[in-house]
């Protein structure tokens, strides 16, 4: 998955997270992140993010995340959505978002 | 006559010669009205009221937390005391809470290089927590800070005691009787035992009416001076209305839960004596309990602590007997202390202290209480945040929780992506062998080692499963978190409330 455009989805409610993806030159994700969890689960959240978009073949991007205490059903889904928008693509395949 | 010649007169304790009229003051003619003008107590200015008091380096000051966030008198006093040079302070307040963030500075200036409180919220306690002083805050349950102030440990040089009303000889008070819209905080508990026990005591006053201002918190032979100033708080900061009554569904499941495992546990009879929390569901379970009580048709013989309306409700409905009062939680409590006969107010020896037999948790029955945390020794936190910054209070968490027959400890499971019940928590407040049920949203859970409960529990059908399970539930939802990253430094020193060393809370870790 290409990313050619700016992708949001989320909202700042609590228990939810917004991720925003943008186009990148040069390989690899670069990723920034906020979260009111940080030091209990930062590190989960990232790699949530990270495996999201490695599943759908996303190799260059931008990521900027602001947590509010999403569970990681709720991060994957939203980094999804995003990247689907970023990509300017409707292919969307419906499936129940497993844990990580 | 020759008073030396009275037999073993001078074995008589106060006996001071003989009495000569020139030695007496010449006794006033002015109508009562006019003498109270002039009170030798009612200084012009608290610069003179601290100069008068002695106040030197070195020495310890105390404050009480009845006006909450809208307390100016910390502010107010500490300012003046740094513009007067005097450093090295020991401030023990009964609590702080955010409005006294500006105390940062002092402490930087060394005025004040110790504290000793039962809470610390806001600006100041993450300063705190980021290593601003270098002695610990010594953190006292309110029936913990009783007995050392009652035993002498704890001694006051100078109480500044904020209150609503005072006359010109000291008698002050949590309210006042003739202005509607003044600051108004109903029990003075927790400033009472500080006024008799400091050897200073100067009474800070928005409002100074008429001698005699009886009833009265504070009697005016524990009053040194008064001072007037335009205002000690912020009414607003000080007390809301009326506490609000959740319309949380989780918060009302966990009530009526809760409310249900009281009326199982054997505890709820005729004459019960208990204590309800602030929290939404502890506000909650006060209404679900008073249903059960008409249902039932029994009565309680008192209701005890941090008072509110709910509690007010059910005394003015007959079915709450006596209220005992050491901090009002909003204006019913307040205006119920001003005009129901047996809503009493009591000081914080009364209410928790360790040394005093007769304290009034010792009496209770039950007792309902809030957890930011609690692990599966059933040891709880409500000291630190999840993030491991000081944000709250301990209160009267531990003395009502080892007074009561029956502690029930209400909390959510899951507070966002923080789970409530945890392998170990950040930092012990209450010992975990002084609570005996875990209410929350997903379920029950009984100490082991209260077995008997457990059974009465399963009996009457309520959703009892272990804590292990609690924990490993929390976890399956939002994963495993990782523990909070501190530094070997203490900042903040647990006094459990025989005023022993429970736990500490350490620097946090900076990235």
């Amino acid at each position: 998955m290409k990313i050619i455009t700016t992708g949001v989805a989320g909202t700042m409610e609590s228990s939810d997270i917004i991720v925003r993806i943008e186009p990148k030159e040069t390989n690899g994700i670069e990723l920034e992140l906020e979260s009111d969890v940080m030091q209990q689960f930062g590190k989960q959240i990232e790699k949530v993010i990270r495996e999201t978009l490695d599943e759908l073949g996303v190799e260059a991007a931008y990521v900027n995340a602001v947590d509010k205490g999403a569970l990681d059903c709720t991060v994957a889904a939203r980094t999804m959505a995003a990247a689907y928008r970023a990509a300017n693509s409707t292919d969307y395949v419906f499936k129940e978002v497993t844990k990580k | 006559m020759d008073i030396t010649k009275i037999p073993h007169i001078n074995e008589v304790s106060a006996f001071h010669g003989e009495y000569n009229p020139a030695d007496c003051p010449v006794k006033s003619t002015e109508r009562f009205d006019d003498r109270q003008k002039h009170s030798k107590k009612v200084l012009p200015s608290l610069e003179e009221a601290i100069r008068r008091s002695g106040l030197k380096d070195g020495m310890t000051i105390s404050f009480h937390h009845h006006f909450r966030n809208g307390d100016f008198v910390v502010n107010m006093v500490v300012d003046q005391i740094a513009k007067m040079g005097i450093k090295n302070l020991t401030l023990a307040a009964s609590s702080l809470t955010d409005c006294h963030w500006p105390l940062i500075e002092h402490i930087k200036n060394g005025v004040i290089t110790h504290i000793e409180t039962s809470g610390l919220r806001g600006k100041l306690a993450e300063a705190v927590s980021r290593g601003l002083m270098d002695f610990p805050i010594i953190f006292r349950s309110h029936g913990g800070r009783a007995a050392a102030i009652e035993s002498g440990e704890l001694h006051i040089d100078v109480a500044f005691l904020g209150a609503p009303s005072c006359d010109p000889y000291g008698n002050a008070n949590g309210y006042n009787r003739d202005d509607e819209n003044a600051s108004c905080c109903g029990s003075l508990g927790y400033a009472m035992l500080d006024a008799q026990m400091a050897d200073k005591c100067i009474i800070i006053t928005d409002h100074l009416v008429n001698f005699p201002n009886a009833p009265f918190s504070i009697p005016e032979s524990n009053v040194d001076y008064v001072v007037v100033v335009d205002n000690i708080g912020d009414p607003k900061g000080i007390m809301s209305g009326a506490t609000r009554y959740t319309k949380n569904p989780k918060e009302l499941l966990i009530a009526k839960t809760a409310a249900e495992v009281i009326e199982a546990s054997g505890y709820f009879e005729d004459n019960f004596t208990m204590q309800m929390g602030s929290g939404g569901a502890s506000l909650a379970t006060a209404r679900f309990l008073r249903d059960k009580m008409i249902a039932k048709d029994i009565k309680c013989r008192f209701a005890l602590g941090g008072i509110t309306g709910q509690i007010v409700q059910m005394h003015e409905e007959g079915l709450v007997k006596k209220i005992l009062d050491v901090q009002s939680f909003d204006l019913i409590a307040a205006n119920s202390l001003k005009n129901n006969r047996f809503h009493q107010q009591i000081n914080a020896s009364y209410y928790a202290g360790y040394l005093n037999g007769g304290a009034a948790v010792n009496q209770l029955d039950f007792v309902i209480l809030s957890a930011l945390e609690i692990d599966v020794n059933f040891n709880v936190n409500v000291m630190t945040g999840s993030d491991g910054v000081i944000r709250g209070a301990v209160g009267g968490h531990p003395d009502t929780a080892a007074g009561a027959s029956l502690t029930v400890v209400t909390a959510p499971l899951l507070r966002g992506r923080i789970p409530t019940v945890c392998e170990r928590v950040n930092t012990i407040c209450t010992p975990g062998s002084t609570i005996d049920v875990l209410v929350t949203d997903q379920g029950v859970a009984v100490n082991p080692n209260r077995p008997e409960l457990k059974e009465k529990l399963i009996a009457a059908g309520l959703p009892v499963t272990t804590i292990e399970k609690l924990k490993e539930r929390a976890e399956r939802i939002v994963g495993k978190p990782e523990p909070i990253q501190y530094t070997d430094r203490i900042v903040g020193v647990l006094m459990y409330r025989n005023n022993t060393v429970i736990d500490v809370i350490r620097q946090i870790k900076e990235d």
